[in-house]
């Protein structure tokens, strides 16, 4: 069968996604883009005696370098093997849409419409004669409704028809002037018999463009002697006549004027009064006074839902675990077998799996502003007060995403151009507490606060967390990272109901995400840490103690001894030897040294800390109080001063291993990773340290 | 005039762009170009950011920003 590859391009948010979603039957897969983490989605299905290969690139407002995505786009465009272009349109904004047209015309590339949003079109009274339009560009358009599933068909059936086009007719339209100057180059290489891969007149356009490849091509040979005195002339008369020597204007001009006059010729418009649906709300979201608390309390309502919703599943998955720790137990029987798996694999990932609801639930609220087109009105809202500390709007994005997880916020953080503007973000994104830390606060939350406080005691953490990483940003630009900003400028896409479909498929993505590292790096983690707190054995202890045990009278003694050698053994076990040794570092801060394990481990991953705790606590506590919780164990243990202490260190110190891999790859190297290290350490030992005494002393 | 100087709900035209290549290019791909009719929707909290309007596209920039863009 033959292969129809497609290269699917469109500016962002025309619904390219939803478009190849669309498609029954099509098998997915994600990847990358090499030597960038841009996501690559590729689709196949067959259909009509044709294999579809159908390659999602980022959606991109023009072919220029403005941001990653839009490299990667051109890249693609320029250097790839594919057989056509699909160029998603909005057909409710179609000038703008067809600002890129024209440029993936000028690529004298194969190429197919897809006009998508018809539905919500007709609903705005637009109208577009798709015919004509397709006669003015020279290529089939095909209104389509990825939503309503229409003309889904045709589409597949025009890219089939255009795929088996012999000819390549190059149909751009530029004005009068420019097709006068085109036409001389064009006559020149027909009579020197130039041959070329694409047109002759895509070929002059480059020439005109001052494309590199293309001089490169030329400069080698005899032929640019004479070339070179025409296009010259070109550029004398076109700079004569737009009354610049600008050529991105003039282009740019051409591009713009292209657009313009297609839409002229071929869209009409009902007379609308009625404001639209969009505007009405951001009367009210973007409103100069209302529109931050408005989003600030829907902040408060995400965390709020976060954890009062998320207690309900959390109580049975706790149970659950439970049972299965007592069960495994009393299947294998009290062997050093069954305390690994117990005590290690599934209490350590019971403790992970623990907080799936809390993260599914905060997921979903971040996926919710993203696909909503709320999250850029925010960013609007906010530049002002970011960048007074030196942040950008956008970075807004990649420090909430990092609320969820700071893995995707080191990768957001793409979006910031400018070199500065982004090591800054990438720099504080880890004080936004991601979704893995919201365990250690629940817990610690849980434990030394009433529960009517807790939603309101977290809030106050994540809020502090955030206005801490601000501070630090403004000591780093007045620092390490002085100069010019990067300009903003964004689209504020109009608000749409998000589809089912979409978000389910990302927060899906994330959770399970969550669990695949419950599943592996945790699971691994846990039985380290296990064999490290129950080794090296004492046998000779053991035995003294036995020997004790059976001469105690009463049942009170023998509990207090086995409580004595359990502690005994876990302060002498690897895990211990290294909590002791750095006790030192941490005592300043009221921490015993189980707590600075359960710091440590956390490097690897902050689910890890959890799991620490309740494997340390677990095992130290004598054996009738093996049936109460960890929250339980945390109260008796660890001090209100303490405990406060210790989230704040939580709050500020390095993410995760997996986090700290993509901040050194997104930030270009070692060395930023030891700054990091560093800056984060420091700031969250002092921090951690005042926080300390002033909790110690009003109480 | 600057775009900056604009009240609210007016609506104008642009005259020229006068930044960056980059910028310019970003400006063109927006629809903001020499000749564009331009409505200013609204200011957030002390003027720091604007949102204008171009046909259909919303589009939030600093006043920094729209200082560069020469309007009638
Ligand atoms: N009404 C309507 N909405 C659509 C259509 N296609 C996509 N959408 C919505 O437009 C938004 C953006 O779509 P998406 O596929 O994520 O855009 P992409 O950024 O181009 O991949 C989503 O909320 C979709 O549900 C359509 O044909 N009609």
């Amino acid at each position: 069968m033959e292969t129809i590859r497609v290269a699917l391009v469109g500016q962002p948010n025309v619904g390219k996604s939803a478009l190849i979603n669309s498609v029954g039957n099509a098998r997915l897969r994600v990847g990358n883009f090499s030597g960038v983490t841009v996501k690559k989605e590729v689709v196949r299905f067959s259909r009509d005696g044709y294999d579809f290969e159908i390659t999602d690139l980022p959606g991109s407002y023009s072919l220029t370098d403005y941001t990653i995505e839009e490299r990667v786009t051109r890249e693609y465009l320029d250097d790839s093997d594919y057989d056509l272009i699909l160029n998603v349109v909005d057909s409710t904004n179609i000038e703008r849409n067809l600002y890129l047209t024209t440029e993936l015309l000028a690529l004298n590339k194969k190429l197919v419409i897809a006009l998508n949003m018809t539905d919500e079109a007709v609903k705005e009274g637009v109208h577009i004669d798709e015919q004509q339009l397709g006669k003015i560009l020279g290529v089939s358009c095909i209104k389509t409704s990825a939503i309503k599933k229409t003309g889904i068909e045709e589409l597949i059936q025009a890219i089939i028809k255009s795929y088996n086009l012999r000819e390549n007719r190059f149909h751009l339209q530029f004005s009068e002037v420019f097709e006068q100057e085109i036409s001389h180059i064009v006559s020149f290489l027909e009579e020197k018999k130039i041959h070329c891969k694409i047109s002759l007149k895509a070929l002059a356009i480059k020439l005109l463009r001052e494309d590199k490849e293309t001089y490169l091509r030329f400069h080698e040979e005899p032929i640019w002697i004479e070339l070179q005195p025409i296009v010259n002339d070109a550029y004398q008369h076109l700079y004569l006549h737009y009354d610049t020597k600008d050529l991105d204007d003039i282009f740019n001009d051409e591009k713009a004027a292209m657009a313009k006059g297609a839409v002229a010729e071929t869209v009409q418009l009902d007379k609308q009064v009625k404001q639209s649906f969009t505007d009405k709300i951001d009367t009210l979201l973007m409103h100069q006074f209302v529109g931050l608390p408005i989003f600030l309390f829907l902040m408060w309502g995400l965390f709020q839902l976060t954890f009062e919703v998320g207690s309900i599943p959390m109580d049975w998955i706790d149970a659950f675990f439970a049972l299965l720790i007592d069960g495994t137990k009393s299947f294998l029987g009290d062997t050093e077998l069954a305390s690994v798996i117990a005590d290690g694999a599934i209490a350590g990932v019971g403790a992970v799996v623990l907080f799936l609801p809390n993260i599914i639930i905060l997921f979903l609220g971040i996926a919710l502003l993203e696909t909503t087109g709320y999250m850029s009105r925010v960013a609007f809202l906010l530049d002002g007060f970011f960048h007074k500390f030196g942040l950008h709007g956008k970075s807004f994005i990649p420090l909430v995403s990092g609320f969820g997880c700071s893995v995707p916020a080191y990768m957001a953080a793409r979006t910031l151009k400018n070199d500065r503007d982004r090591l800054l973000t990438l720099f504080i994104i880890g004080f936004m507490s991601c979704g893995a830390r919201l365990p250690i606060y629940v817990l610690f939350v849980g434990a030394l606060f009433s529960e009517e406080q807790t939603g309101n005691i977290l809030f106050l953490i994540y809020i502090s967390g955030a206005l801490l990483g601000i501070i630090a940003a403004k000591v780093l630009k007045m620092t390490a990272f002085k100069g010019d900003d990067e300009p903003f400028v964004m689209e504020m896409p109009k608000y749409r109901l998000p589809s089912f479909k979409l978000i389910w498929h990302t927060v899906s993505a994330q959770a399970m995400m969550y669990l695949k590292k419950a599943g592996t790096y945790i699971l691994l983690a846990s039985v380290l840490i296990w064999f490290a707190s129950n080794y090296p054995k004492q046998p000779e202890m053991e035995q003294q103690y036995q020997v004790k045990i059976e001469q105690a009278e009463t049942q009170q003694s023998i509990t207090a001894l086995t409580n004595e050698l359990a502690l005994y053994k876990l302060e002498n076990s690897y895990l211990g030897i290294v909590g002791h040794a750095s006790e030192p570092f941490f005592s300043p801060l009221g921490y015993d040294w189980r707590m600075a394990i359960a710091l440590e481990t956390g490097l690897a991953a902050k689910e890890v800390v959890v799991a620490t705790l309740g494997i340390l606590y677990g095992l130290g506590e004598g054996e009738d109080e093996q049936s109460s919780g960890l929250i339980d164990k945390i109260r008796t243990n660890i001090s209100l001063p303490a405990g406060i202490s210790f989230i704040v260190f939580v709050m500020i110190y390095l993410p995760c291993l997996a986090a700290s891999m993509v901040f050194m790859r997104e930030a270009g190297g070692w060395k930023y990773l030891g700054y990091l290290f560093v800056f984060t350490t420091a700031t969250a030992w002092i921090l951690s340290f005042l926080a300390f005494n002033v909790a110690q002393f009003f109480t | 005039m600057k775009l900056n100087d604009i009240k609210k709900g007016q609506s104008t035209t642009v005259i020229a762009v006068i930044a960056g290549r980059e910028l310019k290019n970003r400006f063109s791909s927006f629809g903001l170009v020499k000749g564009a009719k331009v409505t200013i929707e609204g200011h957030s909290l002390a003027k720091k950011t604007m949102e204008i309007r171009i046909n259909k596209t919303h589009i939030a920039l600093r006043s920094s920003e729209a200082e560069k863009i020469e309007v009638t």
